[in-house]
């Protein structure tokens, strides 16, 4: 294995999405002062890239679409044990769909040069499309898999692949290069550690921007973007919201007679 | 000889099959398809991949189609990534369909990026509705930040108009007097695919009534707090005849299974009653069981998501209250 290149993403971190709210004049949404995180499932990605290379060899490179911002998020995955990372950041990527954002990512890989394995976490939290990882993939002309929950390798060069399908599994067999996004229960992300800390101080976190990547700009952002944002509104309940409070027995007995008059029992 | 209409601009839905067994959620789609195809003047196409297949196509007329392209090859069969993206996105392009609705099932959301890659279309994705505008274009309904927050996205400039729905949030109807036609589609790929092989499928016959098509689903959370306690939200959903659903703890505590997952990245519910005990309501999946017709929260604590969207909410401690409800439904039903 020489190169595994693992794909990350800074979010707003879900527990202060309750904060989010929406500019009635512009459309978009408020989302200052919401902290990122890095998205979840990118730490098992980054996890089983690192297992990888230390069964295999080669290099980590984590390969991220983000404001500059995003740097410090990054480095927490760096601390992680990766090699180097490339943040692709310029103000004309603003406002790319996923096909758009793949775009951006295949340049990205490009640019890195020759890989074996990509690895993507199988959705992130804010989108939530899982679109990216077979985009990416179909851009950059290699086979992908998702939803993959096991990874192994009876010799270097073929890995098979355990991949979650409704009420079941299907067993595979690839060859590198190949784009592999994975789910949860696939492994459990190792901590960081204070010396993985200081190490990723000291790691090449290159940003690149368009002038890098030399993409034509009526591919990126909102412009290169086939799918438009209509409209947005804020969730709203329209349900009764009745909320009765007491000793358990009352509530127990309220809710059975309840069902009766509904007709559930 | 007469002219075969033009079937550019048509409405097309995946027909997704497994060894001959269609996916419910194609039907389902058939079902929008057939309402926005009636409103918009569009035919409806089920859009069938597999070997030997055609035999499928009367239920998918009877679900809504107007006709069936059915694509058969040995290396359709079972699924692969790279030959279904090629099949389709040829058949895209001979016939340029308006629209493409997919199920965002295992292979669905794997496929449909691809194919909107490889065709420069825009998609959509996990949508909860779909309308048309007044010139006939496609509306898609998507949540986003967990479900806080409703988009609507459009594809103004590229065809087809991609999307993809989750089993679930439609609903299928059948006409088995409908008529339609079967089109055998020419597939060539070559006999030695490139790209990963299947090595095993192994399907398991899903247990006891689908969340899906339960009429009563007694869905439960962290909150209920022990493998022991969740033994009594299986009773009552049992004494209720419906189904058990979980949040994402109850599976990382494996108290539920991967496939009694409701919400945005599980399974989408509209059941008559929806019981959600010790479920805080993070948007995630509240996504999931929001058509529900009638819904019942329990939680301890009173500020809990969850009481902004049910109909009736108990502030209750479950190791409390679930014991005697039960004892109470027993006595109603008992009473019958």
């Amino acid at each position: 294995m020489k190169r595994i290149i693992a794909c990350v993403k800074p979010v707003p971190d879900p527990k202060h999405w309750d904060r989010v709210s929406l500019d009635p004049e512009t459309m978009t949404l408020r989302r200052e002062g919401i902290p990122n995180v890095v998205n979840p499932l990118d730490r098992q990605a980054v996890e089983a890239a690192l297992q990888i290379k230390e069964a295999l060899g080669g290099e980590v490179v984590l390969l991220s679409m983000a404001p500059p911002f995003a740097a410090s998020t990054i480095r927490e995955m760096l601390a992680m044990g990766a090699d180097r990372a490339v943040l692709l950041s310029d103000h004309l990527f603003a406002g790319s769909d996923t096909l758009a954002t793949s775009r951006i990512l295949a340049a990205g890989v490009k640019q890195i040069g020759a890989f074996d394995l990509i690895l993507c976490g199988n959705m992130t939290l804010d989108g939530s499309t899982a679109q990216v990882p077979s985009q990416l993939a179909e851009l950059l002309d290699i086979p992908n898999l998702m939803h993959i929950t096991k990874i192994e390798w009876p010799d270097p060069n073929l890995c098979r692949l355990t991949q979650r399908i409704e009420n079941g599994q299907i067993v595979w067999e690839a060859s590198p290069p190949l784009l592999i996004s994975v789910v949860k229960e696939i492994n459990k992300p190792r901590y960081i550690s204070f010396l993985g800390i200081i190490e990723a101080e000291k790691k090449e976190l290159a940003v690149w921007s368009n002038e890098v990547l030399k993409i034509e700009p009526k591919l990126l952002g909102l412009a290169g973007s086939p799918t438009k944002m209509a409209g947005l509104t804020i969730r709203r309940s329209r349900r009764a919201k009745e909320i009765l409070t007491g000793e358990a027995e009352d509530l127990a007995r309220a809710l059975a007679q309840r069902l009766v008059r509904k007709g559930f029992l | 000889m007469t002219t075969k209409k033009d079937d550019r601009g048509g409405l097309w839905v995946l027909a997704e099959q497994h060894q001959g067994v269609l996916a419910e959620v194609g039907l389902e789609l058939l079902g929008k398809a057939r309402e926005l195809a009636d409103q918009g003047g569009f035919q409806v196409t089920a859009v069938l991949l597999g070997d030997r297949v055609k035999g499928l196509a009367d239920e998918l007329i009877a679900a809504g189609a107007d006709q069936v392209l059915a694509a058969e090859d040995p290396a359709l069969e079972p699924y692969h990534l790279l030959p279904y993206t090629q099949v389709i996105t040829d058949l895209i392009k001979e016939h340029q369909p308006e629209i493409l609705l997919i199920g965002a099932t295992a292979l669905g959301v794997e496929l449909a990026p691809r194919a909107a890659a490889r065709l420069g279309a825009g998609l959509s994705a996990h949508c909860i509705d779909l309308q048309l505008d007044d010139q006939g274009r496609l509306l898609q309904v998507v949540p986003g930040w967990g479900g806080g927050v409703l988009a609507t996205i459009t594809c103004p400039d590229h065809r087809p108009q991609m999307a993809t729905v989750m089993p679930g949030v439609m609903k299928s109807r059948g006409d088995p007097q409908r008529q339609g036609q079967v089109i055998e589609a020419a597939v060539d790929l070559p006999q030695d695919q490139p790209g990963p092989r299947v090595i095993e499928v192994s399907r398991r016959e899903p247990q006891g009534l689908p969340l899906e098509k339960a009429e009563i689903v007694v869905a439960g959370g962290w909150g209920v707090g022990s493998a022991e306690k969740w033994s009594l939200v299986e009773e009552l959903a049992e004494l209720l005849d419906g189904a058990v659903g979980a949040t994402r703890p109850p599976l990382d505590e494996g108290w539920a299974g991967e496939d009694q997952m409701i919400g945005q990245s599980g399974k989408t519910v509209r059941p008559k009653l929806y019981i959600g005990l010790g479920i805080s309501g993070m948007m995630h999946h509240v996504v999931g069981m929001d058509q529900s017709e009638f819904v019942v929260a329990v939680n301890q604590d009173p500020q809990a998501a969850i009481f902004e969207v049910c109909d009736l909410g108990l502030v209750a401690d479950l190791t409390e209250l679930l014991p005697i409800l039960i004892t109470e439904i027993k006595k109603l039903k008992g009473s019958d």
